[in-house]
């Protein structure tokens, strides 16, 4: 097992109920797994969508990118800037 | 300079980081909180360290690509009220079709890939995030 540590924002961040938190896995996982992982931890965030866009270790990647122990994994919502 | 900041956006200060005599042409795009109905003003919000890297990639992409070209941009993060800019970019280049093409360039990126998030605040007090299109998607207090 291993701690991947999360982080929410914007609405996301209001259904998890926190902005970071930290869950446990077996690791390597992909960034699903961790999503799947924090769908069971954090009851509000079930209404997230199937597919969120998510960043590991701050860069925007894909849901089968790996993830090891210690990174860090972060729900995005749609982005919004300018 | 900053690319993030908590304070109201200066072009001068980014024209100052652009500009030079060999560059005789400046385009400078800001994106200002629209007055939409009974909206008061935006707060937007970012993952600060994806952001500042993002736009780094994102300049660093410009001046790759118009290597005569200076750009820079500033995005203003907290709530702002209507009329006032959440982002500013200025491009200088020798001509002026190259500091258009890389402001454009530079503001295209930041919508599709900056992390950075919009809450309208309304004159009821109520709030409501915002998604790209400008549609709400959910209210609240």
């Amino acid at each position: 097992m291993g701690k991947v540590s999360v982080r929410f924002f914007a609405r996301y961040a209001e259904l998890a109920g926190c902005t970071s938190s930290a869950v446990n896995l077996a690791t390597p996982a992909t960034v699903a797994d961790v999503i799947a992982r924090v769908r069971e931890v954090f009851p509000g965030t079930t209404a997230l969508p199937p597919q969120p866009l998510a960043a590991l270790n701050l860069r925007q990647v894909r849901l089968d990118a790996l993830v090891n122990e210690g990174d860090e994994v972060a729900l995005l919502p749609p982005l919004a800037g300018g | 300079m900053m690319h993030l900041t908590r304070h109201p956006l200066d072009v001068d200060d980014l024209l100052t980081e652009v500009q030079g005599p060999e560059r005789g042409g400046t385009c400078v795009f800001t994106g200002t909180v629209r007055n939409d109905g009974d909206v008061t003003g935006i707060e937007y919000s970012a993952y600060e360290e994806m952001a500042f890297g993002e736009i780094e990639r994102i300049l660093g992409e410009a001046q790759a690509q118009w290597r005569d070209a200076r750009v820079m941009l500033q995005h203003r993060l907290g709530l702002i009220p209507v009329g006032e800019a959440s982002i500013a970019i200025a491009a200088a280049a020798p001509h002026r079709d190259d500091a258009f093409a890389a402001c454009r360039f530079v503001i295209e990126q930041v919508k599709k890939r900056l992390p950075v998030w919009k809450k309208e605040h309304h004159l009821d007090g109520t709030t409501a995030w915002v998604d790209p299109s400008g549609k709400p998607v959910a209210h609240g207090p």
